[in-house]
């Protein structure tokens, strides 16, 4: 038996390894809470003055928003919805399809579920590391997304960051590589609000890629006690039967 | 299995305890089951309430609006349409709406809000045919007596321009008035529950 | 009343034959462990998946255009419908922890060995239909991985000489993965292997009844019986091992919960990260990775040069188990009684095994590769090990009775 549990626990150890791996770039911390309700409601409204412009979240309701971060249709109507769609509606973008292609190269993707694709650490430390690259179409790159073709939208909050390159030599090859991003020019926000702004942001693309987590999460404990119930109700049972098998 | 000091008491007790725990649970377990045959988000938005701007139908005209995946028409009532009701009282079989479903602002003999806009369910009360607008007076198809209303072509039932059920027909009652409201003079929001309480 | 109604019934249906042939009255070794909860545990699992399976239906549209964005449907729109989702998504990878558990277990204890021989087979076709079972429903959300998993398994069939093209093209029905695919993989996961399953769980549970239960220490209970034939080591099924498993199941259902209410995708593994977006057939993504169950078979797959001996060496892994009861030619059943050289054998299989699984989730670098083929070496080893050590192998004496 003895080697059995040691194998076991030999099992969890690529858990542990795979959760160490993942990109080259190091991702800031996102830190969000999902109980900060009103912190997600910033970012639900940042969401659809922003994002909403290009972008669509086919799936999310935003009457479902309501209901979950305790607004009332009429908060709904007055400070998400800014077109013509309905409380049931879902999130679509203003920009029709086409024309998007045609400006930016690419259709710009679903929002809806990018937080489960890409993680909340992800997106925070992508929507602050534009960095100002001649060389794009809208004059800025990207640290943890090279070449994308999305704009910095929010360089006014931000401001201007230069990149900071070292030179590398491989070999015979000298390359440049990107060491850290520095502010240049400072935006109507100071690097801590702006580093705020974008955790209400990413909380609420968090929530918004699995609404359901908010019950999921407060439903859980109950069910985990019930359980726990019924297995010492039965774990009672079993060793009063089991009191026959001498 | 010997039965010498079974504590017969405690067994029967733990035992019953183990089935009215796992008979809640069970039922726990029902329950999201079961809910998930509810009309899903997309279904209730589907079936939200519509706005129609009746401002563009012009006197005898009818649009129809989906609401709930159901057809409503929208007729601008003529005043010589709403002249014909009253006297149509005796061959009705419920001319006062008393066993039909309206919301009560529109329980009148114009069945409507508004008398110039009716509003009803495209639905036969029978077995659910979509009845036909027939607003012409005395065709030869539906007699002489025919003084325009809406005529099932299933099964022959025929209603005034109320909607109300004429005697001698299948469909039983008349036809349903949907809860709306008027959000300004000229837009109706269909399927609005405060107009079914006010 | 209600007795009369019972006895009209019995007396028309085998009702009290099959509750005493099989429960009340079916004799099972005294000395279970933990190991031999996994059993009826498995059976749960696969309750819970047809339940949650038939509900998903109602919602799930199995078409390219649709079917993506169903699955969200359901997460969102429909009330509870993201329960009912993750019980299935995290019931399939739970069936694969508990299959797994319980085959080590029978490596264990030799419960393949005679007079079980059908009933370890009867599990590996259960594996087997299992295996297939799982890949056709993982591509049903047509998420990314959903959709390349699908191309690049599809595509292995492409690699067996002469028909394999032909082959691959026939499971398609398309010149890629796409549609058509779906649509048959649909009715293949929720009704032909269901019913297939169903059969199998029949006949492993049939053998095993006709037998009776292999136990830790090895020994037969049917030798020593009472004076009314009952066996002396053995209780009946029911109450005894109906309490007892339904103990399991209540430690079974909490871990279930825990994961199913805080840590559904787990961390990747259980949902992975790239099925997030919806199934693009113009853009393969960086990294392929199938769902951790079936990552040993593809780290040996990888490890393997040649494309066509790949997928022999991968076929093979598998049918190898199908051959256990006769490559272990040692009639001691327990790994209690068997040599240190065995239960050597048998850590060298479990770690591989394991190594394999997590190969399988890496790219296949330079390093990483020669480990895979380390590993699949010692996987195949085990095998022909065990085939020289158990016919010669020095083991000790195992008691008459169950006495621990």
């Amino acid at each position: 038996m003895k080697p059995v549990i040691a194998l076991f626990f030999l099992c969890l150890l690529p858990w542990t390894a795979h959760a160490a791996g993942g990109h080259g770039v190091t991702l800031d911390k996102a830190g969000i809470d999902l109980q900060d309700t009103e912190s997600l409601k910033r970012g639900a409204e940042i969401f659809v003055q922003r994002c909403l412009s290009c972008h669509s979240a086919h799936f999310m309701r935003y009457n479902r928003v309501g209901t979950d971060l305790g607004l009332s249709v009429e908060e709904v109507k007055a400070r998400l919805i800014a077109g013509a769609a309905k409380p049931g509606d879902t999130m679509q973008s203003g920009m029709p399809a086409a024309y998007a292609n045609q400006a930016f190269g690419v259709t710009p993707p679903d929002l809806t579920l990018s937080a489960r694709l890409r993680g909340a650490d992800w997106l925070y430390t992508y929507l602050r590391s534009f960095y100002s690259d001649e060389a794009r179409p809208f004059g800025v790159n990207n640290v943890v997304f090279k070449d994308v073709g999305m704009p910095n939208v929010f360089w006014r909050e931000q401001g201007q960051q230069q990149g900071q390159f070292v030179t590398v030599k491989n070999g015979e090859n000298e390359s440049k590589a990107l060491e850290g991003l520095k502010l240049v020019q400072p935006g109507t926000l100071t690097p801590e609000q702006f580093d705020a702004m974008i955790r209400d942001l990413v909380g609420f693309m968090v929530y918004m890629a699995e609404p359901a987590q908010l019950e999921r999460k407060s439903l859980g404990i109950w069910v985990l006690a019930f359980i726990a119930l019924f297995t010492f109700v039965m774990f009672l049972l079993k060793r009063e039967y089991w009191r026959d098998v001498k | 299995m010997p039965d010498n000091g079974v504590n017969t008491s405690r067994r029967r007790f733990l035992t019953g305890a183990a089935t009215v725990i796992g008979g809640v649970g069970a039922g726990f377990v029902a329950v999201p089951f079961l809910s998930s045959f509810q009309p899903s988000a997309r279904a209730q938005a589907a079936g939200a309430p519509v706005e129609v701007d009746v401002s563009k139908l012009a006197p005898g005209q009818m649009v129809t609006v989906e609401w709930r995946g159901k057809p409503v028409y929208v007729v601008h009532r003529t005043p010589a349409m709403l002249e014909s009701l009253p006297g149509q009282d005796g061959h009705l079989r419920d001319p006062q709406s008393k066993e039909s479903i309206q919301p009560e602002d529109a329980r009148n003999e114009a069945r409507a809000v508004k008398p110039e806009y009716l509003i009803v369910v495209g639905i036969c009360t029978h077995l659910g045919c979509a009845p036909t607008y027939r607003p012409d007076v005395a065709p030869a198809d539906l007699g002489a007596e025919w003084k325009g209303g809406f005529f099932c072509p299933c099964h022959g039932s025929r209603f005034d321009m109320a909607g109300r059920v004429y005697k001698s027909v299948p469909a039983p009652t008349n036809l349903e008035v949907p809860p709306y409201t008027y959000l300004s003079d000229t837009v109706v929001l269909i399927g609005a529950e405060e107009g079914a309480a006010s | 009343m209600i007795a009369k109604l019972y006895r009209w019934v019995d007396d028309r249906l085998p009702v009290s034959h099959f509750w005493n042939a099989h429960l009340a009255q079916y004799y099972v070794p005294k000395n279970f462990n933990l190991w031999y909860f996994f059993g009826s545990l498995a059976l749960l699992v696969f309750a819970v998946q047809i339940l949650s399976g038939i509900w998903l239906t109602m919602n799930y549209k199995p078409s390219a255009t649709e079917a993506f964005a169903s699955v969200e449907y359901i997460m969102r729109d429909v009330e509870w419908g993201w329960l009912i989702r993750y019980m299935h998504s995290t019931g399939a990878s739970m069936f694969f922890v508990v299959v797994y558990l319980h085959m080590l277990r029978g490596m264990m204890y030799g419960s393949y060995k005679n007079p079980r021989e059908l009933v370890w087979i009867f599990g590996m076709l259960i594996y087997l239909v299992l295996m297939a079972e799982a890949f056709m429903g993982y591509l049903l959300p047509w998420g990314q991985m959903s959709y390349w998993g699908a191309q690049v398994i599809i595509s292995l069939f492409g690699s067996i000489p002469f028909i394999g093209e032909e082959l691959a093209l026939w499971i398609r029905g398309d010149y890629v993965v796409s549609d058509v695919t779906l649509n048959r993989f649909f009715a293949l996961h929720v009704i032909a292997l269901p019913l297939v399953l169903i059969f199998l769980v029949g006949g492993h549970i049939m053998a095993l009844h006709e037998v009776g239960s292999n136990n830790p220490e090895g020994v037969d209970i049917k030798k020593h019986k009472d004076a009314e034939g009952r066996p002396l080591d053995g209780v009946p099924f029911h109450p005894y091992y109906t309490v007892k498993d339904l103990f399991g199941v209540g430690v079974f259902l909490f871990v279930f919960a825990l994961i199913l209410f805080y840590l559904p995708e787990m961390g990747g593994y259980f949902l992975e990260k790239p099925n997030f977006e919806p199934a693009n057939p113009m853009k393969t993504p960086e990294h392929i990775a199938p769902v951790w169950y079936f990552t040993p078979f593809y780290a040996i797959l990888r490890a393997v040069p040649d494309k066509f001996l790949g997928v022999v060496a991968m076929g093979g892994a598998i049918f190898v188990l199908f051959l256990l009861p006769w490559l272990d030619r040692n009639p001691v059943r327990s790994i209690r009684y068997r040599s240190t050289a065995f239960k050597a054998l048998l850590a060298m299989f479990v770690v591989s095994f394991v190594v394999l699984g997590w190969l399988g989730t890496q790219p296949a670098t330079g390093l990483l590769t020669l480990l895979a083929q380390f590993f699949t070496l010692l996987y195949f080893g085990y095998f022909a090990a065990l085939w020289y050590v158990s016919g010669r192998e020095k083991t000790k004496p195992v008691p008459e009775r169950i006495t621990r």
